[in-house]
């Protein structure tokens, strides 16, 4: 990499950002928009994780204590699509927005009103859904599948409900063709396809499942709406229509979403472990190959979700082997992240850390995947909480700590300064220790029969639940010094190196930490 | 409460540090599926504890292998990084071997699957409705149909804050009113709806889950082998009280069967809601 030279181009584009409020409100820079998302992403991980707490609280143990039924099922709808829809993909998103000029050697992303505009959506979208829990009849409570015809009970919190995720739909498909135009259009010349980091890779493969994919969704809602208010019966069995349909359109949206959470994260992950390895990414093409496989596989899978429907055998062993597929291009991630580091000289810095505990207990998740693949048995654990520690495993250790590592990653280059490492690894220990005691005896309570989705339960589940409520106590008091370590790192006086680490690889560290406010004024010589 | 949460802790931890050594005393920290009463149960169990072995022996060979290069391979260790990045070799092994091992399972899974789905000679058949939030089952070899709702104890302890200890429940939320009551050995079919929103009938000690939809009939079947009480829940979320809706299954030998069947013909005239419900059939 030949020296960047950012400041010799003295026009109108070599400013710095306005002053105050209008600073955020009118940005268009992607960094800017990039913080704005990840603040956005972790005040709703916060909101969301507090819900979390109180399903915790109220199944700490037998009988019904704190909530009634009813907003105990307000609350697992609504942890779901803030979980989903606030947090995790808006962190990716945000993620993104850093990182992707900067690691193709941009100056901005291509469309940078759009992207003001795909953030700004957001906050309205989440206020209206929160709101909904103090309307008369409260929130939604059908799940965050809206399955019908149980959501057409919902109260009027319903057409809240479908308008919040249509805007959600929309930011997610601007911010998705934004990427995609980004990274076709903007890469620095000599950065071909296949020299883009794998988080670049991993990104665009994800904002072609969101444009694929939520049109799907909105469609999908938007028949609930038009069956609720307008006599139309899509779903309405009583009216010629079907109940399951909805369920096919939502999981052909609903499994590719699990992915576009996911991708991201591998991407993060892939960035990670070379640099701490001191190693260049073992097999970086087959990466690239698995993740498109994943992406494709994604959308013909949708219908293990709905193994107890009643379909015909044809579809049931259809599902059952297309799902078993996907445990392939995932091994090989998983190998090539563990030949990655074979034989070379780690150090465990905190991103480091998050990345190892994210290929142990991701490997996990995806081992209960694989048993959920099996139709036969899926009939014991669909529905159960071994299905809640599997998609949380995925999601949690997974997704969640692939952001976090991505964080503790390029903190030092957003903000210059170095984040405190001695914190940093003890919210790692708390975070994976807690997890662990949190989601993991989730799987016995699953296998010895505990349905998900209650509020109350029968006494012989009340050990592993008190033992699962602690842990998530536990995890939800670690995030606390999360947010302390993001803090105190922003204001801190310890200046970060451009390179921050000993040996990274990407066009990031060859930029001041922090980078200035346009990335790339001048493209980089990709060599 | 004759359990203070500090009890509960207490014999928490006890009970904890007490299932490393014998996990099988305890059957309160039940750790694995029931093995069930029906051939297909068992092969169920089967077929689980298979897979999760697979998994098992592939997470120690994958994590056996990161754990050694986290120990050898470490800076501290003055280890000189390797620079190899790529090897056809092992990248064609690690795609070509996983597909073997998912055949060796795909295999057993599809003849289980099958298995399953083959309702064919059945001996009797109930219908069960889903209702918000109890179950209604007809038999519809005879004229008899009743309605199988949570247990007035467990109902009254389940309120918030309703003052009763859950433990002084006997199978708090698990006891129904009426159970459904099969013959020993006899092929059940069963034929799944539902009158108003989805539910899905699970016992898990039988191997059948099913949905009950709306406008639907879904079909299932069991043949219990040994006599006794079954119990389940709800398994697809239903509303307010989905957490309220066990279903609970008396496999009787086959006289007390008959018997049983009797006294229900003999019930149905003397009470009027039999009576409505038989004409509903
Ligand atoms: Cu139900």
């Amino acid at each position: 990499m030949s020296q960047v030279d950012t400041h010799s181009q003295h026009d109108h584009h070599d400013h710095g950002p306005e002053k105050g409020l209008k600073r955020w409100l009118f940005t268009t820079n992607h960094k800017d928009i990039g913080t704005m998302y990840l603040i956005f992403s972790l005040v709703m991980f916060m909101t969301g994780g507090a819900m979390a707490m109180v399903i915790r609280a109220e199944l700490f143990q037998p009988g019904l204590q704190l909530v009634e039924p009813g907003f105990f099922n307000q609350m697992t709808t609504m942890h779901a699509l803030i979980m989903v829809f606030g947090a995790v993909m808006p962190a990716t998103v945000g993620l993104a927005n850093w990182m992707i000029p900067i690691m193709i050697g941009a100056p901005d992303m291509a469309l940078p009103r759009m992207n003001n505009w795909s953030f700004w959506i957001l906050p309205f979208a989440f206020t209206m859904l929160l709101l909904t829990l103090v309307m008369p009849g409260g929130g939604p409570a059908g799940g965050w599948t809206m399955y019908p015809p149980l959501i057409q009970q919902t109260g009027i919190a319903l057409p809240f409900l479908i308008f919040a995720i249509h805007m959600m739909g929309i930011s997610s498909i601007m911010g998705a063709i934004n990427i995609v135009v980004t990274i076709m259009n903007m890469r620095a010349p000599g950065m071909t396809l296949l020299k883009m980091p794998l988080f670049v890779w991993t990104w665009l493969i994800t904002a072609y499942l969101l444009i694929a994919v939520m049109p799907i969704l909105a469609g999908g809602v938007t028949m609930l709406l038009t069956d609720q208010y307008f006599g139309t019966t899509f779903f309405n069995a009583a009216g010629g229509g079907d109940p399951v349909m909805f369920q096919h359109i939502f999981w052909f949206f609903g499994h590719p979403e699990v992915y576009i959470m996911i991708l991201p994260a591998f991407g993060i992950i892939s960035e990670i472990i070379p640099t701490f390895s001191r190693k260049p990414l073992f097999g970086y093409e087959s990466m690239v190959y698995a993740t498109a496989s994943i992406a494709f596989l994604s959308f013909i899978v949708w219908a293990h979700h709905m193994f107890t429907v009643g379909m015909p055998i044809a579809g049931q062993l259809f599902f059952m082997f297309s799902t078993m597929m996907i445990a392939v291009p995932t091994g090989v991630k998983v190998f090539n992240w563990v030949s990655t580091m074979w034989r070379g000289a780690m150090t465990f810095e905190t991103p480091m850390l998050f990345s190892l505990a994210f290929v142990f207990l991701f490997t996990i998740g995806g081992f209960s995947g694989l048993m959920l693949a099996i139709a036969p048995v899926d009939f014991q654990y669909h529905d159960t909480y071994f299905v809640v520690a599997h998609f949380h495993y995925v999601l949690v250790p997974g997704a969640v700590f692939g952001i976090m590592a991505g964080v503790y990653y390029w903190l030092p280059k957003w903000t210059g300064n170095m984040y405190d490492e001695r914190l940093g690894k003890l919210h790692f220990w708390l975070s994976t220790i807690f997890v662990n005691v949190l989601f993991f005896p989730q799987h016995f309570l699953g296998l010895a029969g505990m349905p998900r989705r209650i509020p109350d339960y029968a006494t012989q589940f009340a050990d592993f639940n008190m033992v699962s409520s602690i842990g998530g106590f536990g995890f939800g008091l670690s995030q606390l010094l999360f947010i302390y370590v993001i803090v105190k790192c922003a204001r801190g006086d310890v200046k970060a190196t451009d390179k921050v680490w000993d040996e990274p690889r990407g066009l990031e560290w060859t930029l001041s930490s922090p980078p200035p406010y346009h990335s790339f004024n001048v493209a980089p010589e990709i060599k | 409460m004759s359990r203070t949460i500090l009890n509960r802790l207490h014999s928490a931890a006890l009970a904890l540090l007490a299932s490393a050594f014998a996990p099988a005393a305890l059957a309160d920290w039940a750790l694995n599926m029931p093995v069930g009463v029906t051939e297909i149960s068992k092969e169920v169990y089967g077929l689980h504890m298979l897979i999760l072995g697979i998994c098992v022996a592939i997470a120690i060979v994958v994590f056996g292998v990161m754990i050694v290069s986290i120990f050898l391979h470490r800076k501290s260790r003055g280890v000189e990084p390797a620079q190899f990045y790529h090897s056809t070799k092992a990248e064609i092994i690690w795609t070509v071997i996983p597909i073997f091992i998912l055949i060796a399972m795909a295999v057993p899974a599809a003849e289980g699957l099958i298995r399953i789905e083959d309702t064919r000679n059945a001996d009797m058949t109930v219908k069960i409705t889903g209702y918000q939030w109890r179950w209604r089952y007809d038999y519809l070899d005879h004229d008899i149909g009743f309605y199988s709702t949570l247990d007035r104890e467990s109902n009254q302890a389940r309120r918030l804050n309703s003052g009763t200890d859950p433990y002084s429940v006997e199978n708090y939320l698990l006891e129904v009113d009426h159970p459904l009551v099969v013959p020993v050995g006899a092929k059940v079919r069963l034929l799944l709806t539902a009158a108003d929103v989805l539910h899905a009938w699970w016992v898990p000690d039988l191997a059948v889950k099913k949905d009950a939809i709306p406008g639907y009939i879904n079909e299932a079947w069991f043949k219990a082998d040994v006599p006794g009480i079954y119990r389940g829940q709800c398994a697809e979320l239903c509303g307010r009280d989905h957490g309220f809706m066990p279903v609970v299954v008396h496999v009787l030998e086959r006289d007390e069967y008959d018997a049983w069947l009797v006294e229900q013909t003999a019930d149905k005239v003397a009470t009027p809601e039999n009576v409505a419900a038989t004409r509903k059939l």
